[in-house]
């Protein structure tokens, strides 16, 4: 048991990542710490992506440096869908905080429970 | 955002530093199929420097400068190149998209042959990549400029705004 | 009605924390997913002994990202688009 829990370090990262993430989505009123929130759970998700790709002793995945395959290499394919992961990241939020924008234009308050409130 | 920016230190600092960052932006994009980086990360650090530009100087005068009008003539030409060599694969290469159909034919801009086991990093090899990475930079830099000046011109203190 | 609002968040948080640990718990002692040794990688391997000769690259990633997927590429240079599109769309105000 103590050998399964200290050498996968990065999973009980991954897990720290979103189950934090997912507390400020829950228990938060302001609109800036939702988003915030998410930002974190994607994050916790493009290091699980990544960390699923690495072999034991392993170099990156560079030839200039391995002439002739002497060493085993990181697999390439985790890192290229990482990178399109997180430029959907960054998407995502640039939407998300001109919409806040908007909204703070039109309410004149960030608080998530004093929004949409015409019909009481 | 203030109209007129920061103090006149910050912008002599900044208009000296920004040449620094754009060279070594456009290092990460040239230099993609050699060395970790590419289209995508030196996008971000060329849109890194010119967001420099836009805090210290105000974003009044970088709008000025600026038009929306040409970010986004940068950005469709970006997309149209990166498409068009995708479309050059059908007709040249073998006959299937987005088929890199300069990589081993020894053409004089960048087709030459590397074998197995050879750690000559030159420039001049791999086929249409660094073409496709100078056209995915240029989309990530005007499109992440341009979110960023929209959002500043928004955002600042003007007396017609609430 | 925040009483029960507050209710629903703590029971879904609760067993969302349950399930990563009942996923840890069948990943490590039961599944032996251990960190550094990945399933299968026969896709990998082609492209590591093959991707020096076949682009003229000496970066595996960037040969994999642009020649072997690209189209996943021209996904994701749409969705830039998009979103570029979509946040100047907000801002912009109709000449009175």
């Amino acid at each position: 048991m103590i050998h399964a829990f200290a050498y996968n370090v990065p999973y009980i990262a991954v897990v720290a990542l979103i189950l934090i993430g997912l507390y400020a989505v829950l228990f938060r009123r302001n609109l800036i710490k939702i988003v915030i929130g998410i930002v974190l759970i994607e994050s916790g998700v493009n290091l699980f992506l990544i960390t699923l790709g690495y072999r034991t002793g392993s170099i990156a995945p560079i030839y200039t440096s391995n002439p002739g395959l002497t060493n085993p290499m990181a697999l390439p394919v985790p890192q290229a869908l990482t990178l399109t992961s997180i430029v959907i990241g960054v998407a995502v939020l640039a939407l998300m905080l001109s919409l806040i924008i908007h909204i703070y234009r039109h309410y004149g308050t960030l608080d998530s429970r004093k929004l949409g409130g015409d019909e009481e | 955002m203030s109209d007129d920016g920061m103090s006149r230190i910050v912008k002599t600092m900044t208009s000296l530093l920004f040449p620094l960052v754009f060279i070594y932006g456009l290092y990460v994009i040239a230099h993609g199929h050699l060395t970790p980086g590419g289209g995508f990360q030196g996008g971000a650090v060329v849109a890194s420097g010119c967001a420099m530009i836009l805090v210290a100087y105000g974003s009044g005068w970088t709008m000025k400068k600026v038009k929306e009008k040409n970010l986004s003539t940068v950005e469709s030409l970006g997309a149209l190149l990166f498409i068009g060599l995708a479309f050059l694969g059908l007709i040249f290469g073998a006959g299937v998209f987005f088929n890199n159909f300069l990589a081993n034919s020894e053409f004089i801009f960048f087709g030459t042959k590397v074998a197995f086991g050879t750690t000559a990093a030159n420039i001049n090899t791999a086929g249409i990549l660094p073409i496709m990475n100078f056209a995915v930079g240029m989309k990530v830099t005007a499109g992440l400029f341009a979110i960023v000046l929209v959002m500043a011109h928004a955002t600042s203190s003007k007396k017609e705004d609430k | 009605m925040s009483n029960k609002r507050d209710l629903v968040a703590i029971i879904a948080f609760s067993m969302v924390a349950v399930f990563f640990v009942f996923t840890a718990i069948m990943m490590g002692p039961v599944g032996e997913h251990y960190f550094g040794d990945p399933d299968e990688t026969d896709m990998d391997d082609y492209i590591i002994n093959n991707a020096q000769t076949e682009t003229g690259a000496n970066n595996a990633v960037t040969s994999v990202v642009f020649d072997y997927r690209g189209f996943d590429t021209l996904g994701e240079a749409t969705i830039l688009f998009t979103a570029v599109a979509g946040v100047i769309m907000v801002f912009r105000r109709l000449k009175k």
